[in-house]
């Protein structure tokens, strides 16, 4: 093996080590067992770092271990499994953090910790996979991993929850594994970042081809959420907040997401997809899903069901973005990979935060409580605002390039949907932040006892601060050398030629 | 240094030869019995090691020629089986020391542990002898003796719990495993009076159709069906293994019922191959998808752990025969590969799944499905271990039930008969739906349990989990054991090139 093969092999081990040490420390350890998370963490975000100058310097890493002629598993850092990798790496650094002070008097943590460390490795693992079956492989583990989070509670809601969404996401892995193998058979082994691949393939096969694209959307569909998949998502909101920013920022809708995108731009190709003329039920998947997604959201009253309704219309920009078939508009879908994960999980550690603090979980209970907790509730507005796509945060700079995209495909409606989208989320979004700022405290809330000089515990704080902070920084900043921005362009940039 | 002849009959002589002295002397189970457990895991090792450096052979025991003689055939698929006979025998074995040495109960249930433990080491070891012997021997008459013996000493097994359910079971398995014995029996002597010989190797160049011939292989089948336990065939075999002492259920589930098997896989994957038509592999293909459907149907409606997992080797086995069809219809090997993948990645798994449904039951007392919530804490390495086989069971990768699963499946979409690969993938969903059953209750967190005072040894957890992670990663290891299979050369990949047209 290769010294740049072993890196990519560290940064998965980086946090499965931890994942399966912690399994075996009594649950009464939780210095060491905190340790462990946090020292794998930033160990994990520095081999990331080591690879990305890597990459900036030109080199490719790459591992393969054959399993049997024709299945061969593979890492692959390609810059958009770097891109994936370094937000699931710098969100799962925070999210650890929060999850400790989260959960600090709650039973069970060996198990919650254990899992959400394999969690992490499995979700790299999707990132940083170099062919269809090694995606595979680490898309139906994450399955595993995370059902054990989601259930963490054990109450029966989140059994009920947990069996939803072990049947959905079960499902959507039997139809991908049957589209992998017969895409094998067709095509051979499909390798990733070699596109246009199935330009190879003769033309006899379009019949099966197109079947098989539609195979795949619905396959990873579950995952990212599209409507009519997304069942599963609003329900799961029964598990601990930590397991919500994961499933809807860190892990499982993004590695939906990311499959999508591995599909239509490695293994179809732009050109070929749009050829055949897929990308159009694409888009008007992905545009319900904008505008259905709001609608729903707009409806709810529980503050993490609106957010888990505004991350189903959110995931669909990215899809949307990919099957404009534009340059532009893909730089905004891929973009907003990135940024719909900092503000999405701003939002739901805020939201953790009010819970866990003051015991509030509707939105009606909310008028007046940032005068209660100020900074809370300052993170959870720029994240708001971002989503709503003011500038110059985060999702102004997706929504502006999706929008120059659309035009410059020729594609108003796209334009249109994202308007009405920008209104839809600025109905349900605004009006918990007046409500938030301007308005008097009208009810008590149960507060939670939790003492502490700042007005919640420090970890709790810390996390959604940050992520707020980067909010607008990839926004001010998005023309640097170093931003997602800058990242994305270049990926694009491969895609579509110079 | 001794070559793989000297193995084999090792494998033979060993465990045959301390079931004996075990027998006779009860006092010393205790030591002999795990001790020709490591001695056969040896011997295994011996003959996998000998076979990669020498090849596969025919050795006649003695220098006696065939119709007096012996004679061994050893290929690849022989030492696969033998070396996943001595990985899950060990494990088992290892667990049964703890199992054997619980002392739980009044004083007459103790004693009544004493008398099992002197029972089980003979008769276990005598399984495990005839059990080498059959996936060594080269000739179908011999395989008939082998055949027997197992038959029977897992029917004693069976008997050992004493309970009255067992000895109904057990009586019923009795029944069964003889008329499939005598099936067998004459599907034998017809062949023998057809062709002359009975060397499987001689048979399969032999081999014509003929009315005779018909026949003949219609009574082998049937004999070997009743004894795989293939739906409709199987009602024998859930109270039979969900009734026997723990060690035994996994013995049975993860190994007795993979003789028959194999010996049906040489039938109709070599031997019979080069008459067979390939409509006639339609009949256990469907009989296949008919036990995956059945089996887990009926495991997800049983209350009790031990009868879910025995029907969920209902349901396995048919995913077994659902490959005959497929390596018929293949043109390389890969559902040989993909076959024998299975049945080593099910031993394991299915073993485990046993051995620790048996731990849970000793721990809490019971083994309603419902209650079991919480349990985890008691038995977190047990459980754990459960969950890990039933995922491998599911066919996740990498387990190496996915490894069969992905060939199947790629043979049966290239080779146009979709239908089976689609049975495949739902036997999967449906293996995953009764796994979660049981897994559900096994994850959550629920304190306090209920549970016995008694102290599971923690060689029985582990030995559990170290089978079900074994099971697991198998997929990330399959070029050794099909390097293993293509050394072996002739047995799968020539006989797959003769059948082609």
């Amino acid at each position: 093996m290769n010294w740049g093969g072993l890196l990519l092999v560290m940064i998965l081990l980086s946090s499965l080590v931890p994942g399966l040490i912690i399994f075996a420390l009594p649950e009464r350890s939780n210095r060491p067992r905190t340790f462990l998370n946090l020292g794998g963490a930033v160990l994990k975000l520095l081999l990331i770092l080591l690879m990305i100058i890597g990459i900036y310097q030109g080199r490719h890493f790459e591992v393969r271990w054959q399993l049997l002629p024709g299945i061969e598993l593979a890492l692959n850092s390609d810059p958009l499994a770097a891109l994936f990798s370094t937000l699931s790496t710098v969100l799962w650094l925070l999210t650890t953090l929060y999850a400790v002070g989260y959960l600090e008097q709650s039973p069970n943590r060996r198990q919650f910790f254990g899992y959400f460390s394999i969690c992490v490795t499995v979700t790299v693992g999707i990132a940083l996979a170099g062919n269809l079956i090694t995606f595979l492989l680490f898309y139906e583990l994450l399955t595993l991993t995370t059902y054990p989070l989601v259930i963490h509670r054990g109450t029966k809601e989140a059994l009920a929850a947990g069996r939803v969404y072990l049947v959905y996401t079960m499902s959507g892995g039997a139809v991908l594994l049957v589209a992998v193998a017969w895409l094998q058979v067709l095509a051979g082994p499909v390798e990733f970042g070699r596109a246009p691949f199935l330009a190879s393939v003769a033309a006899e096969h379009e019949g099966q081809l197109i079947v098989l694209f539609f195979m795949f959307i619905a396959g990873m569909g579950v995952k990212a959420a599209l409507v009519p998949l997304h069942g599963w998502l609003p329900r799961a909101m029964v598990a601990p907040a930590p397991v919500s920013a994961l499933l809807h920022a860190v892990a499982v809708v993004k590695a939906g997401v990311f499959g999508i995108i591995r599909i239509v731009h490695d293994v179809y190709g732009i050109q070929y997809a749009a050829g055949l003329n897929l990308l159009l039920p694409l888009s008007i998947l992905a545009s319900l899903s904008i505008v259905y997604g709001s609608l729903c959201a707009l409806r709810e009253d529980d503050l993490k069901k609106r957010l888990a309704y505004s991350t189903v219309s959110q995931l669909a920009y990215i899809v949307l973005g990919v099957s404009v078939a534009g340059p532009m508009a893909a730089i905004g879908g891929l973009v907003h990979l990135v940024h719909q994960g900092l503000m999405k999980i701003t939002l739901f550690f805020c939201a953790g935060n009010l819970a866990e603090t003051l015991g509030v979980h509707r939105i009606s209970e909310m008028n007046g409580i940032a005068r209660r907790m100020p900074l809370t509730m300052a993170a959870f507005s720029i994240g708001a605002l971002g989503m709503i796509g003011f500038p110059p945060m985060a999702g102004f700079i997706s929504k502006w390039y999706l929008g120059m995209g659309a035009l410059a495909a020729g594609k108003m409606w796209v334009v249109a949907i994202l308007a009405v989208s920008t209104l839809l989320n600025a109905a349900y979004l605004l009006p918990i932040l007046i409500g938030a700022w301007f308005k008097p405290q009208d009810c008590t809330w149960p507060e939670q006892g939790v003492t502490a000089r700042l007005e919640t515990r420090w970890m709790l704080l810390v996390p959604p601060l940050v992520t707020a902070f980067l909010v607008v920084a990839v926004g001010l900043l998005a023309n640097a050398q170093i931003s997602p921005l800058a990242w994305v362009k270049l990926i694009v940039g491969m895609e579509y030629g110079p | 240094m001794p070559d793989t002849a000297f193995w084999a009959v090792c494998l033979v002589v060993v465990p045959l030869f301390f079931a004996i002295i075990c027998f006779v002397r009860s006092s010393l189970v205790a030591v002999l019995g795990p001790m020709a457990a490591w001695l056969n895991a040896f011997a295994a090792l011996g003959m996998t090691f000998s076979f990669v450096h020498s090849g596969p052979i025919r050795y006649a025991i003695g220098g006696w020629q065939a119709p007096l003689g012996i004679n061994f055939s050893i290929d690849g698929l022989s030492v696969l089986l033998i070396a996943m006979t001595a990985v899950t025998g060990l494990a088992v074995s290892m667990y049964a020391i703890g199992y054997f040495s619980l002392r739980i109960g009044s004083a007459r249930e103790i004693s009544r542990h004493e008398h099992q433990r002197a029972y089980f080491w003979p008769l276990w070891l005598l399984l495990w002898a005839a059990l080498n012997g059959l996936f060594l021997s080269a000739d179908l008459f011999n395989i008939y003796v082998t055949l027997e013996i197992t038959g029977l000493s897992a029917v004693v097994l069976t008997a050992l719990s004493g309970k009255a359910a067992a000895r109904l079971a057990a009586m019923r398995y009795l029944l069964v495993s003889l008329l499939g014995s005598c099936s067998y029996l004459f599907g034998v002597a017809l062949l023998y009076r057809t062709y002359g010989t009975l060397d499987m190797t001689v048979l399969s160049r032999l081999i014509s159709p003929a009315p005779l011939m018909w026949v003949s292989l219609a009574l082998l089948t049937t004999g070997l069906l009743l004894k795989t336990a293939l739906f409709p065939l199987h009602f024998w075999l859930p109270p039979a293994h969900a009734n026997a002492l723990a060690p035994v259920s996994a013995i049975l589930s993860g190994l007795v019922v993979k003789a028959s098997l194999y010996l049906m896989l040489r039938l109709w994957g070599d031997v019979f191959a080069p008459v067979l038509p390939l409509s006639a592999y339609v009949l256990p293909g469907a009989l296949g998808c008919g036990a995956v459907l059945w089996g887990a149907g009926q495991a997800l409606l049983q209350k009790r752990l031990k009868m879910l997992v025995a029907y969920s080797t209902v349901a396995q086995l048919g995913y077994m025969f659902i490959a005959l069809p497929l390596i018929r219809l293949d043109a390389g090997s890969s559902a040989w590969e993909a076959v024998i993948f299975l049945i080593m990645s099910h031993a394991c798994a299915k073993s485990a799944m046993f051995m620790a449904a048996g731990s849970i039951f000793l721990k809490a007392g019971h083994d309603r499905i419902d209650d079991l919530d919480g349990i985890k804490e008691v038995l977190p390495v047990t459980s754990f271990a459960f969950v890990v086989a039933g995922v491998s069971l599911m066919g996740f990768p990498p387990s190496g039930g996915f490894i069969g699963k992905w060939l199947l499946l790629g043979v049966s979409l290239s080779s146009g008969q979709w239908w089976w690969g689609i049975m495949l993938v739902i036997g999967s969903l449906l293996a995953a739906c009764y796994v979660y059953r049981v897994a559900c209750h096994l994850l959550v967190f629920k304190a306090p349990f209920y549970s016995r005072r008694e102290f599971i040894p923690p060689v029985m957890e582990w030995s559990a989990l170290l089978l079900a992670v074994l099971a697991m990663i198998l997929g990330l290891f399959a070029g050794y054991p099909l390097g293993l299979l293509e050394a072996g050369g002739p047995f799968p990949a020539q006989a797959c090139l003769e059948v082609m047209p």
